[in-house]
């Protein structure tokens, strides 16, 4: 009889298969895209053209300690030491495209999707001029009010439709819509599960190390319309829910005696010493802002659904929406605490985040810090205000249990 | 003291008083205000409206009450701006139009919204894909939107034909400062590089009827001199988001250089492009921007900006292009390594210059311009 996998061991293979099979396709002679992170990949899935994710490689790349010799390469070309740090490590790759942490093959094609943020424009410009190669350029315009509205729907609709033509032209073959309905399926699908897995986290306590959720990140990112993908999520949401079922922690040895969220991305060069401070102290960090990043759900063959759901990415909405939606997490995951973090890297997520920690305090009176760091440049990280900042925050955590207002 | 020095000093004290002279320009046309942030606002619009668009482009102001909402990596421009609206300094503008070119406008307006709620913020999203079918309709809907905003802000029916004159007078406006362009070249001592700057920065805080009046008046006094052969042989181009602060340029200035040409946001890029005449109003406007090539807040896979600097730089026969970099501003960091690569193949001498708006010592710059200088010669 066959062995159960666990979603661990699932999790390390698919992304194997998935960097393996890049370069499949490239010896196969098909093309290749580099895409941003949330980019509609259901029109290259249905179009044959092999995904691949410069923030996925570059956040690899921070966490296996192989970032600060591309970021120094991408420095010496002339990039800002101020500008994102995925994007200097994947300037510098494109053009020395080899890592000890991992390698990617050079695109043929760049998929951008400005729901992030309008950084990436300028990052996959700067590819695509200097590979000299096409790209397609969704624009999702700020949502400046609180829903997204039918004007900026109907202008990503229009572009969902023109990149139909532009892939037609590109790969010389006509789109197939019976497979677009069965990816836009599978992709649907798989973020439900995605959602529902980190869900779990509600329990108390949660059977969920929330760090997790920085793990399998990159394969929400890259497996999205694939069955596997969609399977994997499943299974770890069974696992969870079984977990939970049993009253089982996040953690084998210690107990989760606070509960957090995290706003931002990861600090991937630090990942393990970011995760053992805070586990020492007790503290999960059930949730993040992610969850919600790859929940990106609509009703199948709805083009404008699907448009409104990759513009409603919380970065692209405005800040009543932030606040609002962090004080529910705060709700919905019985939170302690919140821990901010000021990614030099990301101007767009840290200029909104004073205010939001302000308004966020006012509403749910849980304590937060916020400490200085970044995704992928391990120079701008110091581990010793990270744990004066953490230690801050646990002793308000404490004073709150102490006095019952938990 | 003749007419040409009278213009100039007249233009340059409006520039250098910003206040001031939006609160004359108000008090004198007895019209509202509505503010704009960079980059492009549909100035045409609020003109059509009976208000006076106003530019919001920073100021050598210092202090700490942004940090309230700011980190220190903001760029000094939206640094300066915030800690002006947080001191009421705006508050006598009708509505302030804030537009979401990069990360950090994006920020800064929803910060806004909160802190200065006084202020009538507009929003206004220029579309990315600009060219394109669904871009175009896009940018017509939003110009429609932000028309009808501006309505009820400012209490006030814009009619069809009010835009399409504003459109036409705005053309004529963008003809006339493109000849002072041309004629400016011909007259570096008396329109030194703080001038030339100073006389473009005027128009942000005039009614542009006015503005063009004397603009009008300068070219053709101007035109009436001879040809200024100078001791200024070192010819450069500016390129970047803006030339700002006024030493930056007088470094420039005593060190012997001519500015032949820009490619600054705050000054070319505003009107280097003129617009269809013939079409709705909306198509019209939506068109021009969609012409708009080589500005780093704008989507442009070709990266034509280097292209077109090299383009320049034959066509004024200049030596050099200066880069001014303005610290934290992402767009523009984005595009240096690739103009750098460009503008090196094409062998074209390059300057690359990081500032802030608010500079305290300009000893280290001024180090810099002094060895370019001797490069060159």
């Amino acid at each position: 009889m066959e062995l159960k996998r666990t979603s661990k061991e699932l999790l390390n293979e698919l992304l194997e298969k998935h960097y393996a099979g890049a370069f499949l396709a490239k010896e196969r002679g098909e093309p290749v895209a580099w895409c941003t992170s949330i980019s509609p990949q259901e029109l290259l899935t249905t179009a044959g053209i092999y995904a691949l994710y410069p923030e996925n490689h570059a956040a690899a790349v921070g966490a296996r300690k192989k970032s600060e010799e591309l970021i120094q390469y991408a420095e010496g070309k002339g990039y800002s030491s101020d500008i994102c740090s995925y994007a200097r490590v994947n300037l510098a790759y494109m053009e020395v495209l080899e890592s000890e942490a991992g390698n990617i093959p050079k695109p043929d094609l760049i998929f951008c999707c400005n729901n992030i943020c309008n950084t990436v424009i300028k990052w996959y410009e700067n590819i695509a001029k200097e590979l000299d190669i096409p790209m397609i350029m969704f624009d999702m315009p700020f949502n400046h009010e609180y829903e997204v509205n039918k004007q900026n729907t109907k202008y990503i609709k229009g572009q969902l439709l023109e990149a139909i033509g532009d892939l037609e032209k590109i790969t010389k073959k006509k789109f197939d819509h019976d497979r677009f309905a069965e990816v836009m399926e599978i992709s649907t699908e798989t973020s439900l599960w995605w959602k529902k897995a980190s869900l779990q986290a509600r329990k108390k306590p949660s059977p969920l190390n929330g760090f997790d959720l920085f793990n399998y990140m990159a394969t929400i990112v890259c497996a999205r319309g694939t069955v596997e993908g969609r399977d994997l999520f499943k299974l770890w949401h069974d696992e969870l829910e079984e977990r939970g079922r049993q009253g089982l922690g996040p953690w084998k040895d210690g107990e989760e005696k606070y509960r957090i969220m995290w706003d931002g991305i990861a600090c991937w060069p630090y990942l393990g010493d970011t995760y053992k401070v805070l586990k020492k102290q007790g503290v999960n960090m059930v949730t993040s802002t992610y969850p919600d990043s790859w929940y990106i759900v609509y009703e199948n063959n709805d083009l404008e659904g699907m448009a409104k759901a990759y513009s409603s990415n919380y970065v692209n909405r405005n800040l009543d929406f932030g606040v609002d939606n962090i004080t529910q997490i705060v709700e919905d995951f019985s939170l302690d605490g919140i821990i901010y973090h000021s990614n030099r890297s990301c101007k767009f997520m840290d200029f909104r985040q004073f205010e939001v920690q302000r308004r966020v305090s006012e509403r749910t009176g849980i304590p937060s810090v916020i400490f200085d760091g970044d995704q992928t440049d391990p120079r701008s990280f110091s581990l010793a205000q990270y744990e004066t900042r953490v230690q801050a925050l646990v002793e308000m955590m404490e004073k709150r249990k102490q006095e019952g207002r938990d | 003291m003749d007419r040409v020095a009278e213009l100039l000093e007249e233009l340059k004290t409006i520039a250098r008083n910003p206040k001031e002279s939006v609160e004359i320009a108000l008090r004198d046309t007895g019209k509202k205000g509505v503010g704009c942030f960079p980059i492009y606002a549909p100035e045409e619009l609020i003109y059509a409206a009976g208000a006076i668009p106003f530019g919001m482009w920073g100021g050598p102001i210092k202090g700490n009450l942004s940090d309230r909402y700011l980190q220190t990596f903001c760029c000094s421009v939206m640094k300066a701006n915030t800690e002006q609206a947080l001191l009421k300094q705006y508050d006598i503008l009708s509505a302030v139009l804030m537009t979401t070119f990069c990360d950090t406008l994006k920020c800064v307006m929803e910060n806004w919204k909160v802190a200065s709620p006084q202020l009538n913020i507009i929003p206004i999203v220029y579309p990315q894909n600009r060219k394109t079918p669904s871009g175009i309709q896009f940018f017509q809907e939003e110009l429609t939107r932000v028309k009808k905003e501006l309505e009820e802000k400012l209490n006030c029916r814009i009619s069809e034909s009010d835009i399409q004159r504003s459109i036409d007078f705005y053309d004529e406006y963008r003809e006339k400062m493109n000849q002072y362009m041309e004629v400016v070249r011909g007259y570096p001592d008396t329109i030194d590089a703080v001038t030339r700057h100073l006389i473009i920065k005027a128009s942000y805080f005039m009614d542009k009827k006015n503005y063009i009046q004397k603009m009008d008046e300068l070219i053709s006094e101007l035109r009436k001199r001879q040809i200024e052969t100078t001791g200024r042989e070192k010819r450069i181009i500016l390129s970047g988001l803006m030339a700002e602060p006024e030493e930056l340029l007088r470094i420039f200035d005593e060190n012997g250089f001519h500015v032949i040409g820009d490619d600054l946001a705050q000054e070319s890029r505003q009107f280097r492009e003129e617009g269809p005449s013939e079409g709705t109003w909306q198509s019209r406007m939506a068109k021009r921007i969609a012409q708009q090539d080589g500005c780093a807040f704008l989507y442009d896979a070709e990266k034509t900006r280097g292209h077109l600097l090299i383009q320049m730089k034959e066509r004024y026969q200049a030596d050099a292009i200066v880069l001014i970099q303005m610290k934290f501003c992402d767009p523009e960091e984005f595009d240096y390594p690739i103009l750098k690569k460009e503008l090196g193949e094409a062998n074209t001498p390059l300057l690359y210059l990081e500032i802030e708006q608010q500079m305290d010592s300009p000893e280290q710059i001024r180090t810099r311009i002094q060895s370019f200088a001797e490069m060159l010669a």
